[in-house]
């Protein structure tokens, strides 16, 4: 087996047992990136010759690559949220997240494309570069974070950090058939995860593994004083349940998901799931969640409203990008107007319309409303049932470049928005593929710190299922 | 018809006041005052991409003494809002601010108006963080860059938004003196206007007497003293009782006060006015005030002003007026009661303290409490007077020099050896050659003129430099001219 072959667990084991040393690991994931990097285009910034960093701290990362999402700060590497608005940007200070990488001796050596400031759901919104889908290069990758659900799944870093905010790990992940985590709001600092929605946004592994995401989050989890928002507890061992397989758990269904117009394949990756499941001996339960459309709606005007706040800051006066003006007020229009994107724009109209006096009531606060109701329909359901099962993205891959309608896009979020709103953890399980050979997922959901019995029932179902998880970079059939 | 009487002034004042917290209000950067531009900024104040910020407690704590020493109503749950605008000073494009669940709501500030005491009610109070500040090359209008400062950003503030219950830019100055003598009692803040450590917005209207509904009103700006508010508010009344009188209607704007023209000038419309979308701030969790954290805040609430003065005219049996020119200021309270402590006459005491210690605090320009006297040796000039061992005016000297130095006030009598001349001997010698120098005083004493006795006591004090015991010389004189 080649060691960009080798799952997270596989490479710490295999170091742990002198059979890889450090350096050779870090070689071998160089020379894959080397070789295709050009086809998948997944890092937007990249430690040059990283085969040769030398200075990690002795910890049970040593040796790993690791790849951060570009709105992840870090100081050797651009932060540039792949916007011209921060295009050269590097952060004087580590985000949290890093730092604990670094801590565990983990290297960083890339920064992964993604959609400009994570609004996207194909990573074209970048203003850097195109990536591709390892599995289907004329497809998309997914987004946000398209770069690190890409770069997994072609075998150039073991493991990455996406961050969610309605979806932005889960769907890339379903689209490079890779592992995605959405860990609970809080289990993870965002200190130095650059703002796109606050209430919503968190950072989560993606790795080819179920129990390769169980072992990040061990790394990445915990309070942190520096995030007022970080959850103050006792934080798990994730892998704790990995081998308790699925038997005595009780899945939730929600039935009417799968009567949606949505991709047959999909639906049969869930029916297969579901059989799978119940041959383990676990209970199938049907449940119902409330209607997806609602739950989407109410994230479309959080979600904007808050971005229209956290995207002030662009303005040219301090760092990133600046447009020559008359006066300030010429500049920062300018500059905001050259160097965001047409989606970031959106939003941030959107945004702002929706606080807006005399339409906050009836948007923003009226989802605010909204996202109660779903937080405790969730919770009641969870009083009934340990997970849910369901699809995650409605469709395999997208082609490249298709014209689509925004709204058609923010269509594509339906299973995954309702998440972020309630806060709960969700993860993105490989389910096989489509006849053309795209990747297909289900979706796991948890209740609020339920990480620990999210991670057993996905590693129960990830066995039975069986779906190879390192793309072969074909051109596709 | 004297149409100047008919309309009633409302005015309700927005204040703005630095807290003397450390560090900031998101961050751990020092909120200290006057270092080099952008000395003091972090990640977090600059607002960079990424950070998050982090309350500072200790903030939270100085805002609650301000709010419950104003009689304020605390919300328990209560929470930080972003107030969204673009500025360059704003480092995120926001203000994290409170907007509809401030901390503190529905307390009041008691003055002293002509007309007695008087309550004016407080709508609210709240924390806030501070801008930076602009530095123009030549004035904002003609400048062709800007400089900013980021040291204030992120400072924490309170705003303290009083009912329109005051009837008078006098009164609007008798709020802001009560407000700054609470303030600094509580040792919350410095309140140094100059510095921008206390500001004051006002909203003013008119309506005739008699009426209930508010005329429309103006906002007023840019006021960096006391005397400018009131001078302001006086301004702004006037031109608006000019409009009502002329027929005309008062327009609802901004106004902003010019020093040098005395007047004040159109800012902005209302339609101009910003949306500012108020909305949760969502990088920080509500905040759950505890009845006990409450109780422990009101326990530790220091004596106030009114209370003090209350109690020193009670205990010490003092005039009103004493009472309170000597709360004022606290410093100036623990003074006096200092000295008193030492045994010494209350009356006395207040005395010297609203005369000379008052007269040379405003002389040297500087704080009460940060001269080198101390209560202890006030009270042992005190003694030195009423021993006899020095004259009143030589007390003065005394005093003075304790002021500055903070040397004993026994030790400088001693070592410039200013006690007074008791000794008849010593004193007879000296009254002598007076007496011998000034042939026509004596001929007027002997022929009655009392007063020329006056004029020879002078002449002694002259020549002892005052060390003089005067009552003594005074008989010595007598006797030596009654033997010549």
């Amino acid at each position: 087996m080649n060691i960009y072959e080798m799952t997270l667990a596989q490479l710490i084991a295999a170091r742990e047992e002198k059979e890889l040393k450090p350096e050779e690991i870090l070689a071998a994931f160089a020379e894959r990136t080397a070789a295709v990097e050009d086809k998948v285009a997944s890092f937007v910034d990249i430690i040059p010759d990283f085969a040769s960093k030398e200075d990690q701290e002795n910890g049970i990362l040593q040796g790993i690559p690791v790849a951060l999402k570009a709105n992840m700060a870090t100081r050797e590497l651009t932060t540039s949220c792949a916007s011209k608005m921060l295009a050269e940007y590097k952060t004087p200070y580590e985000s949290t997240v890093a730092s604990k990488i670094k801590k565990e001796g983990g290297a960083i050596v890339a920064k992964t494309n993604m959609d400009e400031f994570a609004m996207g759901s194909t990573t074209e919104h970048s203003a850097l570069q195109t990536t591709k889908n390892p599995w289907n290069l004329n497809h998309v990758p997914g987004g946000s974070s398209g770069g690190a659900a890409a770069a997994v799944a072609a075998g150039e870093v073991p493991c990455a950090l996406g961050s969610d905010t309605g979806g932005s790990i889960r769907q890339p992940a379903s689209f490079c058939g890779v592992v995605g985590l959405k860990p609970t709001y809080g289990v993870v600092s965002r200190y130095g995860l650059v703002a796109f929605a606050s209430s919503l946004d968190q950072i989560g592994p993606i790795a080819r593994t179920v129990e390769d995401a169980a072992l990040m989050l061990n790394i990445i989890s915990g309070h942190d004083e520096k995030d007022s928002t970080s959850a103050a507890m006792e934080y798990p061992d994730y892998r704790q349940g990995l081998d308790k397989d699925l038997a005595g758990l009780t899945f939730g269904l929600p039935g009417s998901y799968l009567e949606m117009d949505i991709d047959e394949e999909v639906k049969s990756k869930v029916q297969k799931a579901v059989r799978e499941i119940k041959e383990a001996g676990a209970e199938v339960k049907e449940i119902e969640l409330p209607p997806v459309d609602l739950a989407l709606a109410a994230y479309y005007i959080i979600a904007t409203a808050e971005a229209s706040s956290n995207l002030a800051r662009y303005d040219g006066v301090r760092y990133g990008a600046r447009e020559e003006a008359g006066n300030v007020m010429e500049m920062f229009a300018k500059t905001r107007s050259k160097n965001l994107g047409p989606e970031v724009k959106r939003r941030i109209m959107l945004g702002t319309y929706a606080l807006s006096a005399g339409y906050q009531d009836e948007l923003y606060k009226k989802a605010l409303k909204v996202r109660t109701i779903i937080k405790d329909k969730y919770a009641q359901v969870f009083e009934e049932v340990d997970l849910i099962l369901g699809p995650n993205s409605p469709t395999p891959a997208f082609k490249l470049g298709e014209d689509k309608n925004p709204l058609d896009v923010y269509y594509a979020d339906i299973f995954t928005v309702p998440v972020n709103i309630s806060g709960f953890p969700a993860l993105s399980l490989p389910a096989g593929f489509t006849e053309q050979g795209l990747p297909l997922s289900v979706q796991l959901i948890g209740p609020a710190f339920g990480e620990v019995k999210l991670l057993q029932a996905a590693r129960g179902l990830e066995k039975r299922l069986a779906v190879p998880t390192l793309a072969t970079l074909d051109q596709g059939r | 018809m004297v149409m100047s009487n008919k309309y009633e002034v409302v005015i309700g004042l927005e204040v703005h006041v630095q807290l003397l917290t450390e560090s900031k209000l998101f961050c751990g950067c020092s909120a200290e005052y006057g270092a080099e531009p952008n000395a003091h900024t972090c990640p977090v104040c600059l607002g960079l991409p990424g950070t998050l910020p982090v309350l500072n407690k200790e903030a939270l704590r100085y805002a609650l003494l301000a709010a419950r020493a104003a009689d304020c109503k605390i919300n328990k749950f209560c929470k930080f809002d972003r107030k969204n605008y673009f500025y360059p000073d704003l480092p995120k494009g926001y203000q994290i601010s409170q907007y509809d669940l401030p901390l503190g709501y529905d307390g009041r500030i008691t003055i002293e108006s002509e007309t007695g005491t008087k309550d004016i009610g407080l709508t609210r109070i709240h924390l806030e963080e501070d801008a930076g500040k602009l530095v123009h090359q030549g004035t904002v209008g003609d400048s062709d860059h800007s400089y900013v400062d980021y040291n204030r950003g992120g400072v924490p503030l309170i705003e303290i938004v009083s009912e329109p219950d005051i009837r008078s830019p006098q009164e609007a100055r008798a709020y802001l003196k009560a407000l700054k003598q609470l303030i600094l009692y509580l040792g919350i803040s410095d309140c140094n206007m100059e510095e921008g450590s206390l500001r004051c917005d006002a909203n003013v209207s008119l309506r005739p007497v008699g009426e209930e509904k508010f005329g429309t009103k103006t906002e007023v700006k840019n006021m960096n003293s006391f005397r400018a508010v009131e001078r302001a508010l006086a301004y702004e009344v006037e031109r608006q009782r000019e409009v009502l009188n002329s027929q005309g209607e008062v327009v609802q704007e901004t106004r902003t006060w010019d020093e040098g023209k005395q007047k004040t000038l159109s800012m902005r419309g209302k339609e101009e006015a910003e949306d500012y979308r108020y909305f949760p701030e969502p990088d920080l969790m509500p905040l759950q005030i505890s009845q006990d954290y409450i109780d422990e805040i009101d326990a530790s609430l220091p004596e106030l002003p009114l209370e003090k003065k209350e109690r020193l005219q009670q205990e010490y049996d003092l005039p009103a007026y004493d009472a309170g020119v000597l709360t004022q200021d606290k410093e100036v309270a623990k003074l006096f009661e200092e000295a008193v402590g030492q045994d010494q006459d209350p009356k006395e005491v207040s005395n010297w303290l609203m005369g000379e210690y008052l007269r040379l605090i405003k002389e040297e320009n500087i704080d009460p409490g940060t001269s080198e006297l101390t209560g202890e040796k006030l009270a042992s000039l005190l003694e030195l007077i009423d021993s006899g061992t020095i004259s009143s005016n030589i007390a003065k000297e005394v005093f003075a020099e304790t002021f500055n130095s903070g040397k004993d006030p026994e030790e400088i009598v001693e070592e410039r050896g200013l006690k007074q001349i008791s000794d008849e001997d010593e004193l007879g010698e000296i009254i002598a050659e007076i007496v011998a120098d000034n042939p026509g005083a004596v001929e007027d004493i002997r022929n009655g003129k009392d007063k020329a006795i006056g004029f020879l006591v002078g002449q002694v004090m002259k020549k002892t430099k005052g060390k003089a015991n005067p009552q003594l010389a005074n008989q010595l004189i007598r006797e030596e001219i009654a033997e010549e």
